[in-house]
């Protein structure tokens, strides 16, 4: 009883509010991106754009900038380099993400040595803060989230066959190189405004968890964006609240419980064997 | 009617020659089997047709969009894949489509050819989860379903056994007979295609041959190709 009057109490404060509603639009955009990205092979660039905005946000605190300013147009930046690298450069895609990734590291790294006295600014970007989120940023998680899905709402179908079979995406007529490039703007805006949620360090992870663990039980495509958004939004809206009862931070909590959520799933599907 | 026409095509790969000034034309109706032996630039052919491949030289012209591929089973990777069958048979219908929302009349088109090809039993099954021969008319169902004018088929029949292959091959020809589509075929078995194809275009990085299936085997420029036993023995399996 005491546990629910908490909740119902936590509800009526206004940075869970904020949370709540950026989480929910956040894990809905991030969940069904990650499924394209996993059917892909191609959810290690998220990893890779996260760190990437491990750098640019600490280059945006040294020089006292927004990060969300800095962070955004240079990790769409990155993003398309390493599709560059991967289709010009001939360098493996895995090879490509550590290359910009390990790089953005050590920049990053050098940048906070620099600026010595962002040190707690950094951390809050580098392991997120969800209940520190301010209206703007509130704000431009939902407009960020509401692009990314009506973006795929559009492209469904063409996604799709890109996923299962890019040489006949390519003969249908599909502009595959188009679609690549603007998902790989749309990848790199919600890992900018993700990072707040749940860090630099973390956000992947809000990609590529719930697509993974819904492949364990999908037997078709319809059901497992059911199960990947579902999966996404138990996780983050429980994680939060989790979060506040047990004074734990929120981006951990989020991905534990997805990892949590994958091994029983997991499990569930060696036992079951639902596919 | 000229559906295809392919002008002193080449293709190179860094240093390498893959195809070299590569000339023929394709009518409507035509059944072309494109022949050769392994690393003779087939499946590079096929592809530069496509444009998935750049060419170096050359020119290719198409007098239609309406273009169905079946590629060979080795590049469709994942098995774990999760989408049933149904799903991929109806994502043959993006060809050219231009409203990206499949309507009920597309939903019908999907059950209509399900019920043709006989695979209502697999239809709600996982696509990686069928055999060879099951997987190749999901997609030949996915090739056909947009109603091509052109069908290229890439060693479509390499992952089945003999019954299929039957059915697969009687199937192609129905459909270059009874409804006129022309249908390009690639194949490394010139005995196996010659019983349905109309001509022969025998690719060995240049054209060696491009005719009917009764010149190929009265050429005697194919005499001194072969030798007298090869061909005799591909035009005997023939008949």
């Amino acid at each position: 009883m005491e546990l629910i009057s908490l909740l119902l109490k936590s509800v009526q404060y206004e940075f869970i509010q904020k949370a709540l509603l950026s989480g929910t639009f956040l894990a809905i955009s991030s969940s069904l991106l990650g499924i394209f990205l996993a059917l892909q092979r191609k959810s290690l660039i998220s990893d890779g754009l996260s760190h990437v905005s491990f750098a640019t946000a600490a280059l945006a605190l040294l020089i006292g900038l927004s990060p969300l300013i800095i962070s955004l147009p240079l990790v769409i930046l990155a993003s398309i380099l390493i599709n560059k690298l991967v289709s010009h450069a001939h360098i493996y895609s895995d090879s490509a993400i550590g290359l910009v990734s390990s790089l953005s590291i050590a920049v990053g790294v050098l940048i906070v040595n620099v600026g010595s006295g962002f040190n707690v600014d950094i951390y809050s970007y580098l392991f997120g803060s969800i209940l520190a989120i301010s209206p703007i940023e509130t704000a431009l998680c939902i407009a960020a989230s509401l692009i990314t899905i009506v973006l795929i709402i559009i492209f469904f179908n063409d996604l799709f066959l890109i996923s299962y079979d890019e040489d006949y995406a390519r003969i249908s007529g599909i502009n595959v190189k188009m679609l690549d490039l603007t998902f790989s703007i749309v990848q790199s805006v919600v890992i900018v405004v993700g990072i707040k949620i749940v860090g630099a360090m973390l956000i992947s992870s809000l990609i590529i968890f719930p697509a993974i663990t819904s492949l364990q039980i999908a037997r078709s495509f319809k059901s497992m964006i059911v199960f990947s958004v579902s999966i996404s939004l138990l996780s983050v809206i429980i994680g939060i609240f989790s979060s506040f009862v047990f004074n734990a931070p929120t981006g951990a909590t989020i991905v534990l419980l997805n990892g949590i959520l994958f091994l029983i799933f997991f499990i569930l599907n060696k036992i079951f064997k639902f596919k | 009617m000229k559906q295809i026409e392919v002008r002193n095509l080449s293709v190179k790969y860094q240093n390498a020659i893959i195809l070299n000034n590569i000339n023929f034309t394709v009518d409507k109706g035509d059944y072309i089997a494109v022949v050769g032996p392994n690393g003779s630039g087939k499946t590079t052919l096929i592809k530069t047709l496509l444009a998935l491949i750049e060419k170096s030289e050359g020119k290719i012209e198409f007098s239609t969009k309406k273009i169905g591929y079946l590629q060979q089973k080795i590049s469709i990777a994942d098995s774990n894949f999760p989408s049933n069958v149904r799903e991929i048979i109806r994502s043959g219908l993006l060809i050219n489509k231009k409203s990206k929302i499949y309507s009920s009349i597309d939903n019908e088109k999907v059950d209509s050819i399900i019920e043709k090809l006989g695979i209502e039993d697999i239809k709600y099954k996982l696509i990686g989860k069928l055999s060879g021969g099951q997987i190749q008319k999901a997609l030949l169902a996915r090739a056909i379903i947009s109603d091509p004018d052109i069908l290229i088929l890439d060693e479509p029949t390499t992952a089945l056994d003999p019954n299929s292959r039957d059915f697969f091959y009687n199937y192609i020809k129905e459909l270059n007979e009874k409804e006129n589509k022309t249908i390009i075929l690639v194949s490394h078995d010139i005995g196996a295609v010659g019983k349905f194809a109309k001509k022969i275009l025998y690719l060995d990085r240049v054209v060696i041959f491009y005719g009917t299936f009764s010149e190929f085997c009265h050429s005697s420029d194919m005499t001194k190709y072969f030798g007298n036993i090869s061909q005799h023995f591909f035009c005997q399996r023939h008949n």
